[in-house]
């Protein structure tokens, strides 16, 4: 039983991680159809800023603040330069051009800071908290903290803030949208910008896990994929929820079902993936969007 | 006296295809003018061009003011609402979000709250339905929200497709009573309606549009009167 707390806290540890990354492509997803699969590799990209910020000197939080800052200007001016110029192109074409900025973000960030693993702090202690027998690392209780602060956030801008509505409205009703007054492409430039703050809150977060490299994201990525379609592309509520459920069961079938171990785990994600597409293709909480044309 | 829109020698095409074919008009300031014609006249593609949705050539201006080279968000903020054809609900949001939405391209910011004690007066379901998502509205509650979101803009002139479209008749009548008194506080209307009776009720002045062109135009009383009109559009 204490085993089983433990592993389901530390699956929330990481799901937090899923959910952020997954809000992150449900977001872009709702505001232009299109899923974004450069996600990860700019929050890997984002996390290698922090690092470098962090040996230049900065203490942590002040270097996380920065990324985040960092981060949402990158995402913005990514929209303005590479999305806008094929924003009514084919969606095949757009998803091309985020592919290609995945490549790119890699190799950069290999070039610049080389594919060899770097230790990445965390800012929590290094005690694990002890309750009884069961033992909670400090890391993933913070991790699951900073989640739900992330998330909080997120959810009070979204609904009690003008902007926030205005980037609802434009996601769902762009034609509607412009005839209120909204500058769609600015919306969705600034849904570029908080995705890109959620991915550098995901890689921010794992970093201290899995170390950092190039690669760090691709993983991820493919697990948050499982969150959000498990939660609905349509829903980011679900998709959050999707992320801690993909990251609980991906720790309980990785402890409990004996072959799998930690070799397998990763195909988890990848049948349920396949799973929820045969079942119940929206989603747990996904909408079917219908549309006229 | 300068009019309020003026309108020269409008065309507009959707890809290669030309849907008007030099449409030219004014509207003067403070009226109620209506654009009557068949389907595929012209009618729907004149309000859309005016809001800048559809690729034109010709001169359009507001108060003097060109707005060929405009965008839409921009023409928004020089008061001109438009309720579109099928009435852009957001149907996602709450009435009380796309009445907030109606007040995003206005020029002076400020409280809402007079603004939304307007519309609730206009239309006092709204006000009881305010926390209800807008795509669970009846269609005639939705079209008052298309109608009361295009005033919380604050406009100087209204742009009205269709506000009769699927709706039954005492609704319709409803709706139009309330236009009246809009126009009264001094907010220009430009209404597209199928609906020839009810829009020559409600209007001043009538521009009748046949395959993208302005073929009659004059006062809603003289062209009530002509035989062309009456048997065309009016049925008797």
């Amino acid at each position: 039983m204490d085993i089983f707390i433990q592993q389901v806290v530390s699956g929330l540890a990481t799901g937090g991680i899923y959910a952020s990354l997954a809000l992150a492509l449900v977001m872009i997803y709702q505001a232009t159809d299109v899923v974004n699969f450069a996600q990860g590799e700019l929050a890997m990209f984002a996390t290698y800023i922090c690092w470098t910020l962090i040996h230049a000197g900065l203490q942590y939080w002040a270097a996380f603040v920065s990324t985040l800052a960092i981060a949402f200007v990158g995402g913005v001016v990514i929209e303005r330069v590479v999305i806008r110029p094929v924003e009514n192109a084919p969606i095949l074409s757009i998803v091309m051009v985020t592919l290609g900025l995945l490549v790119i973000c890699n190799s950069i960030a290999g070039w610049m800071w080389t594919y060899v693993q770097k230790p990445f702090p965390s800012p929590f202690p290094e005690n694990p908290f002890k309750f009884g027998n069961i033992v909670f690392g400090a890391h993933d209780l913070g991790e699951i903290q900073v989640t739900l602060l992330v998330l909080l956030c997120i959810y009070l801008f979204f609904r009690f803030t003008p902007l926030g509505l205005a980037m609802r409205a434009a996601a769902h009703n762009p034609v509607s949208s412009r005839l209120v007054g909204i500058r769609v492409g600015w919306m969705l430039a600034l849904g570029w910008g908080l995705a890109a703050v959620f991915g550098a809150v995901a890689g921010m977060m794992v970093a201290p896990v899995l170390t950092l490299e190039p690669n760090l994201m691709g993983g991820v990525q493919i697990y948050a994929f499982a969150a959000a379609t498990l939660g609905g592309f349509t829903s980011p509520g679900g998709a959050v929820l999707g992320g801690f459920i993909v990251g609980v069961v991906e720790n309980l079938v990785g402890t409990y079902v004996g072959f799998i171990g930690t070799e397998l785990k990763f195909t988890v994600a990848l049948a349920m993936i396949i799973v929820v597409l045969l079942v119940k293709p929206t989603g747990l909480f996904g909408t079917t969007v219908v549309k006229r044309v | 006296m300068s009019a309020l829109l003026d309108v020269q020698a409008l065309e507009a095409f959707y890809g290669r295809t030309k849907a008007l074919h030099g449409v030219s008009f004014s509207m003067a300031r403070g009226g109620i003018t209506t654009i009557l014609g068949a389907n595929g006249a012209g009618k729907t593609t004149t309000l859309r061009a005016i809001s800048r949705m559809v690729r034109t050539t010709g001169t359009l201006r507001f108060e003097g003011e060109a707005l060929e080279r405009k965008a839409t968000e921009d023409v928004v903020q020089l008061g001109i609402a438009h309720a579109p054809e099928g009435r852009g609900t957001f149907v996602h949001l709450t009435v009380e979000e796309n009445l907030r939405l109606g007040a995003w391209g206005r020029r002076e910011r400020g409280s809402l709250k007079d603004d939304f004690e307007r519309v609730f007066g206009y239309f006092p379901v709204l006000r009881e339905r305010r926390r209800q998502a807008a795509g669970t509205l009846s269609g005639g509650e939705q079209q008052m929200l298309a109608v009361a979101r295009a005033l919380m803009l604050r406009p100087r002139l209204l742009l009205l497709d269709e506000p009769s479209l699927g709706l039954a008749p005492l609704v319709v009548r409803e709706i139009f009573r309330i236009l009246r008194t809009i126009n009264q506080t001094g907010v220009s209307i430009l209404l597209v309606e199928q609906n020839a009776a009810l829009a020559l009720d409600l209007a001043d002045h009538v521009f009748l549009l046949e395959t993208g062109r302005v073929v009659m135009e004059g006062p809603s009383d003289v062209l009530r009167r002509d035989d062309a009109i009456r048997r065309a559009y009016l049925g008797y």
